[in-house]
């Protein structure tokens, strides 16, 4: 059991990163690693918004949503699963809001980071594509707790090297039309390729 | 230079000039994901196009009832709205192609070409252009993602729709498929080089 455990969260975080192998969350990927810093705030909210979404889609997909998820109200015959998007998106949507409000109540430091980053969150692809692979997947509910939080940290890994990357890469001098975003999603291959190394480790 | 807003203009800006993909850094996400085969980016382009262009409709013809705090939702819940009836018609029909794709269906929600082309052309144009938008960027998308399933298919498998097109001559020659250009990598790099070819032929040009 706690190998199989430490088995998704190795994938999520290596052989399946969400960014490098499943392509999600480019978008704030190529529009946020200009900057370090940043980096590593958007990192963190990423993190925070995937483990506390993952498991709260995990329990509304399987005690509302699934074939037979309703018997426990006497429906067992209603198959609401063609709701999940408008569902998942709906609980992201509103977990970020929740979130935003709790940080801005408790914790005027954490907001001052994090705040500007948890709007934009809420229509990154890499949430709902984490929740959606989930179901998927058919992970319990304890591995969606750990498949959230291992892809959120393998989201963060890869947007934190390639921020430290595009650094370094300022002082190149690439051909015309090269610079920005062109070479950012070359980089990000080999990025990917040096990720791919991990699949040889089996857990 | 202002952008005249006439129909033929909105219908082809997005095309080259203001490519969703190429230029604007937007939906990128999924245009890397499926695009191994040519078949499963035509259908993802297709169901794209009718997505942004319905859902670019029916927030245009709304646009003046939503209040600007909730606008957001709103337009998230129309767009939903369309990928479950997408998703629901590949389901019915294209049952393969819809495993295939997998999440990626589900994942137009979150596109930022969807959102993008919402907020910032739906919300401030009447239906009729906002629909015709909506079908340019489709093209526009589904232009880039069949170039680089095209590249991919024809490198990765020697084969484009399904159908062999390197012939045997040349594999008993000793010419082998690049596999790798059907992993993840490969499509990063594609994109890359895409979009270098794309500003360097539109140097010059405002």
């Amino acid at each position: 059991m706690t190998e199989n455990l430490v088995g998704i969260f190795l994938n999520s975080v290596f052989t399946g990163n969400i960014l490098l192998a499943y392509f999600l969350g480019m978008c704030s990927f190529v529009a946020v690693s200009k900057n370090i810093n940043t980096a590593i705030g958007l990192g963190f909210a990423v993190i925070f918004v995937l483990s506390v979404t993952t498991p709260v889609n995990w329990l509304i997909y399987h005690f509302l949503l699934a074939p037979g998820a309703l018997h426990w109200i006497g429906l067992p015959d209603v198959n609401l699963s063609f709701l999940k998007f408008i569902m998942f998106i709906a609980v992201i949507a509103a977990m970020v809001q929740a979130i935003e409000i709790i940080i801005d109540r408790f914790s005027a430091a954490l907001y001052a980071g994090l705040g500007v980053f948890l709007p934009l969150i809420a229509v990154n692809c890499a949430i709902l594509g984490t929740s959606l692979f989930m179901v998927e997947r058919n992970h319990t509910f304890v591995e969606s707790l750990i498949f959230g939080f291992g892809s959120g940290v393998g989201w963060m890994m890869a947007i934190i090297s390639m921020a430290a990357i595009r650094i370094k890469l300022r002082y190149a001098n690439p051909p015309y039309g090269m610079e920005g975003y062109p070479l950012t999603m070359i980089v990000t291959g080999l990025m990917a390729m040096a990720f791919m190394l991990f699949s040889g480790i089996s857990f | 230079m202002k952008i005249k807003n006439n129909a033929l203009n909105v219908l082809f800006r997005p095309i080259w000039r203001d490519n969703p993909i190429n230029i604007q850094m937007l939906g990128i996400c999924s245009a890397l994901a499926v695009t191994v085969q040519l078949k499963t980016a035509l259908v993802m382009a297709l169901s794209m196009t009718f997505v942004i262009s319905c859902s670019g409709f029916m927030i245009s013809l709304i646009r003046k009832q939503i209040p600007k705090n909730i606008r957001i939702i709103v337009e998230l819940s129309i767009i939903s709205t369309f990928v479950i009836l997408t998703d629901e018609f590949l389901r019915a029909y294209f049952y393969d192609i819809s495993k295939q794709l997998s999440v990626f269906v589900g994942l137009i929600i979150t596109n930022c070409i969807v959102m993008g082309r919402a907020e910032s052309f739906a919300l401030s144009n009447p239906p009729h252009l906002a629909f015709i938008d909506g079908v340019g960027n489709g093209i526009g998308y589904g232009s880039v993602l069949l170039s680089v399933a095209f590249i991919r298919e024809l490198l990765g498998a020697g084969k484009c729709f399904g159908m062999q097109v390197v012939p045997d001559y040349l594999y008993s020659m000793g010419y082998e498929d690049a596999g790798f250009m059907l992993l993840a990598p490969a499509a990063f790099i594609i994109i890359g080089l895409l979009v270098w070819l794309q500003k360097v032929l539109t140097k010059g040009s405002p």
